[in-house]
């Protein structure tokens, strides 16, 4: 049984927490003493229980009724584990709905049947695209409210259709579905027998999650572990995790930034050698040279280099209040090791309502851009696309130590 | 299916990942270790993450001074066995030292107290970061919180303004007198955890396992008598066999019927409970619809 770690995003209203509430509620997920303090908090006339309240967890999303952090949620089935961020749908969240499209493998985009695709709708759909998310599910909620049109359905989805080209899922599924009445959620609606697709819950235990085995071997050093007690006095094992490929006994490496190149002896994963570690795992390594290395370097395949370069161009999401600053110096923390950076230039802003990109100069509180931007240190990274866990970084303010911006680097 | 697929794997990895990256981000972290499943939990992932070499953080204890003598026992005996330093903060001290008033009522919970202790060691060995084993499935404030959780000089957490934590790159920057409190187990749930005291048969206190104890029956709930608690001649005392599901003061912390003596037996209760964890076993977090909210903002886990 594995995880799998989705987002549900949407527009304030579209049934969002709901949805949510629907399926831990049908798939038996919620305790009876916390069902107990939902049903008092129900205050809505002719309804057993507002589900919605399952996840609004602080006092200011109760009173106002709205979403505005991240709720982390979880349930199982006999096939799956599942970890569910409950995004805020208000625009001026749109960070904190950032914070939790960036670890989700999967999007789930509520769409009302009644309005169709929003802004909202286009804006949820390519943060989740530009945040790495390969697998989407378009939920065409309220269909009891349109009498459950296959017209309607088939409306929608033909206008997502139209706009998925910019995206960059790889695989997209449509579900009608009614979050209140629990259409299509865990069970099969009778009411839609023109919709062949599988529900939301076994889509969600289906689909495949891509591995990062095959990808070229990235590994930076987290910690490194040198005892110096009188039994493991030679003991010099570098800890981390395999970001992606896999690394055997005998590989050679070069080691990033000093350039020399050594091989692997050992690779120790809790304190048992294992001859091969995959991307995902905590390992050690140890090398055949006692050489100079430090946390935030990386160690790499001699014939897989990644790119190395102090000149960048990457997309952006700002996420600070204060706009980007051109010729402002930030700390940019690509994983392990942090350079100081100038942006350079702005080179052009995604444009949600219209679709495409246009000129820009700045770029604001939930902007998404591209940018130039150079570095005091060469960096070692990989683009965005082909490799999500070697080709982001956070840019972090240097004063107020905040972070203020998601990168993506370009190729 | 391959080994690093399966999600107890997974959640390992994570936590290993979390513990790493605080004892590398920061001057001086500590490890919050209470006596209880999900701390000797952490503690056990700390050994998977950094021997053969030594701990770089001592284990912290908040001792109420209300803590069951089971969960003392067994701190000392791990932090021993394990050959890590331990550094103990009193509740007690901190309530003589501050003139402070304890709850009142017949079950009174030092919860809202231990803060105070806290927040003094955190400023003593200049802390810059608490480790703890809080997971978000316990409770709807928790649910919010983010792995790298900055607080103020007063130890606040402030909900609304929560840092964007991107992808699994953690930001552990902060402004002089700010620390942070890290929690590597934050997307665990109690059957994961209990899953994982299977998978590696982790030791635990003995509370844990169905035992004989004399309670008195409050409301629906079992508390145990011992020195703090009385029972009055109005109440209804029992001796059953009961367990902890949560090990937090004994003024507060209720036990439950079981009679589960294996780990296997205990995970079989917990799939057939219909009642969350904190419901079930702690009268503090019933006070009010946000109480954990309030406690977090002042300071507390």
């Amino acid at each position: 049984m594995n995880t799998l770690k989705f987002i549900t995003a949407g527009n304030v209203d579209d049934g969002k927490s709901t949805l949510i509430g629907r399926l831990l509620y049908d798939s038996d997920s919620i305790h009876t003493d916390q069902l107990g303090v939902l049903q008092k908090q129900t205050k809505q006339e002719g309804v057993e229980i507002d589900l919605s309240l399952i996840t609004d967890g602080l006092r200011a999303e109760r009173e106002q009724g709205i979403t505005i952090d991240v709720a982390y949620k979880y349930f199982s089935t006999k096939k799956r584990k599942f970890i569910i961020a409950d995004a805020p749908g208000h625009e001026q969240y749109t960070r904190n709905m950032i914070t939790g499209a960036s670890n989700s493998d999967l999007i789930v985009i509520l769409v009302d049947a009644r309005k169709g695709i929003t802004l909202q709708t286009k804006r949820h759909a390519s943060i989740g695209s530009l945040m790495g998310i390969k697998k989407a599910i378009i939920a065409i909620n309220k269909i009891d409210l349109v009498e459950y049109s296959e017209f309607i359905f088939n409306d929608i989805k033909n206008a997502f259709e139209a706009i998925r080209g910019e995206l960059a899922y790889d695989e997209i599924a449509y579900i009608p579905v009614s979050a209140l009445v629990g259409d299509n959620i865990v069970a099969k609606s009778l009411k839609t027998p023109w919709f062949e697709g599988d529900t939301l819950l076994s889509t969600l235990e289906h689909i495949e999650v891509p591995s990062k085995e095959n990808l070229a071997s990235r590994f930076q050093v987290q910690w490194v572990i040198r005892p110096k007690d009188e039994e493991n006095h030679d003991y010099r094992g570098y800890a981390g995790q395999i970001l992606s490929g896999q690394y055997q006994i005998g590989d050679q490496v070069k080691i990033l930034p000093s350039g020399i190149e050594t091989s692997i002896v050992k690779i120790e994963k809790q304190q048992q050698t294992i001859e091969k570690a995959i991307a995902g795992e905590n390992v050690v390594l140890h090398l055949a040279d006692n050489i100079d290395i430090s946390r935030g370097d990386s160690i790499v395949k001699s014939d897989e280099l990644p790119i190395t370069s102090n000149e960048l161009k990457t997309w952006i999401c700002w996420l600070d209040n204060a706009p980007l600053q051109i010729g402002k110096t930030y700390i940019l923390q690509h994983r392990f090791r942090s350079v100081r950076i100038k942006i350079q230039s702005v080179d052009r802003k995604w444009d949600v309502n219209q679709w495409q990109f246009n000129d820009a100069e700045e770029v604001k509180l939930n902007d998404i851009g591209q940018i130039s931007l150079r570095a005091n240190q060469p960096l070692f990274f990989d683009s965005f696309e082909e490799n999500s866990k070697s080709g982001n970084a956070i840019l972090v303010d240097e004063t107020t130590f905040n972070t203020v911006g998601a990168l993506m680097f370009l190729a | 299916m391959s080994n690093s697929t399966h999600y107890l794997n997974q959640l390992e990895d994570e936590a290993i990942y979390i513990l790493r990256e605080a004892a590398a981000q920061f001057e001086k972290p500590a490890l919050l270790f209470s006596g209880g499943k999900d701390s000797i939990v952490l503690v056990h992932l700390a050994l998977k993450a950094f021997r053969p070499g030594k701990f770089p953080f001592p284990l912290v204890h908040i001792d109420t001074g209300h803590n069951f003598p089971e969960a003392i026992a067994f701190r000392d005996y791990l932090a021993n066995k394990i050959g890590e330093k331990l550094i103990v903060a009193s509740v007690e001290d901190s309530i003589r030292k501050y003139n402070l008033k304890e709850t009142q009522g017949r079950f009174p919970s030092r919860n809202a107290l231990q803060t105070y202790a806290l927040l003094d060691i955190i400023q003593e060995n200049e802390f810059d970061a608490c480790i703890g084993g809080a997971r978000r499935d316990e409770e709807k404030a928790r649910a919010k919180e983010r792995i790298f959780s900055v607080r103020d000089d007063f130890g606040q957490w402030d909900p609304k303004l929560q840092r964007p934590e991107l992808w699994d790159i953690l930001n552990g920057k902060i402004q002089k007198g700010h620390n942070v409190r890290v929690f590597p187990i934050s997307n665990w749930t109690e059957l994961d955890v209990w899953n994982y005291i299977k998978k590696y048969n982790v030791e635990l206190p003995n509370l844990y396992f169905a035992h004989e104890r004399e309670c008195i029956v409050h409301q629906d709930k079992l508390v145990a008598t011992s020195e703090f608690i009385q029972p009055l001649e109005t109440d209804t005392v029992v001796v059953e066999k009961v367990r902890y599901r949560t090990v937090g003061d004994m003024t507060c912390t209720a036990a439950v019927p079981s009679e589960a003596a294996t780990i296997q037996d205990i995970i079989d209760d917990i799939i057939q409970t219909r009642v969350s964890e904190r419901g079930q076993t702690r009268l503090d977090d019933q006070l009010s619809e946000a109480a954990m909210e309030d406690r977090k903002k002042q300071g507390y886990f």
